[in-house]
């Protein structure tokens, strides 16, 4: 069977002049991939500036270039890799360009410890924890008494493994891309150990009459 | 809303939430549905459900979408 013989739903025009191209005759073959990574490079470029607009300051100027570049190059070699895995549930250019904004994410996340390297938290740190809730800081009292039962709830209802992330994640604001990294795993495990730690942290604070109980209905 | 609001918020998880995988998994119809002017939240309630409290996820959401929207 030929790549692309089973698709979920038929080719748009301009998603099937693409696959043609890239798995046409060699030399036309060639002009579309080059074609497609000069694509790819500037959506990378435009989608580093927009993270560094956001907020990601640690890069800019060449390594910027560098990481768009590099972001370009996996999401490449990516796509070479799975084209024949596009069943055309999306625009072609759509499903590439995917590719290329998950390297963004990950060469960010590497690309941090380059210029953060990493410094134990400060017992101050615990006192921003309000600023993650977007507390008013006139809320002095308040404030004092979320962090302490907040904290309190990270060291007695979390295990050693959930504390580290949270703490990581949430009170020292480490990237989340970033903390995959240093440890070698993936965003999504690292998300589902925060998600446990939240309802952990909400059930230990409703038990000991911080919050309210959940109402059960909640869909 | 105040602090106990916001903390309360913070920690609430909705069940619907995929996770990130599966979210990136699909991330490309849903910017398509999106960026169509269709309703991609209905037809992925738990991938709209992640968008909305995973920033990572709701950064590359957003960068996917400006890539094919510019």
């Amino acid at each position: 069977m030929k790549p692309h013989d089973k698709l979920d739903s038929p080719l748009d025009p301009a998603s099937a002049e693409w696959i043609a191209v890239l798995t046409g005759p060699e030399a036309e073959r060639e002009q579309g991939w080059s074609r497609l990574h000069a694509m790819l490079l500037r959506v990378a470029l435009r989608e580093l500036r927009r993270r560094r607009a956001g907020g990601a300051l640690w890069v800019a100027g060449v390594e910027l270039d560098d990481l768009a570049h590099q972001a370009a190059a996996d999401a490449m070699l990516a796509i070479l890799h799975k084209l024949e895995s596009f069943r055309g549930e999306s625009r072609f250019t759509t499903w590439t360009y995917r590719f290329v904004i998950l390297e963004v994410s990950a060469k960010l996340g590497r690309h941090y410890w380059q210029v953060h390297p990493h410094v134990p938290l400060e017992a101050e740190s615990w006192e921003r924890l309000p600023d993650r809730f977007a507390v008013d800081p006139g809320e002095h009292a308040e404030r004092a008494e979320l962090v302490q039962a907040v904290r309190h709830a990270v060291d007695h209802a979390l295990t050693d493994h959930q504390r580290r992330l949270f703490v990581a994640i949430v009170v020292e604001q480490t990237p989340l891309d970033a903390l995959a990294h240093q440890l070698g795993t993936n965003r999504n495990a690292i998300y589902k150990t925060i998600f446990d730690a939240r309802r952990k942290i909400r059930a230990y604070l409703e038990a000991n009459g911080y919050l309210e109980q959940e109402k059960a209905d909640r869909p | 809303m105040n602090a106990r609001e916001r903390l309360e918020r913070f920690l609430t998880t909705d069940p619907a939430d995929v996770g990130c995988q599966e979210a990136m998994e699909v991330l490309h119809v849903y910017v398509d549905l999106v960026a169509g002017g269709q309703d991609a939240a209905h037809a992925y309630p738990g991938v709209a459900a992640h968008l909305a409290v995973c920033g990572p996820c709701g950064a590359d959401f957003d960068g996917l979408l400006a890539a094919v929207t510019q």
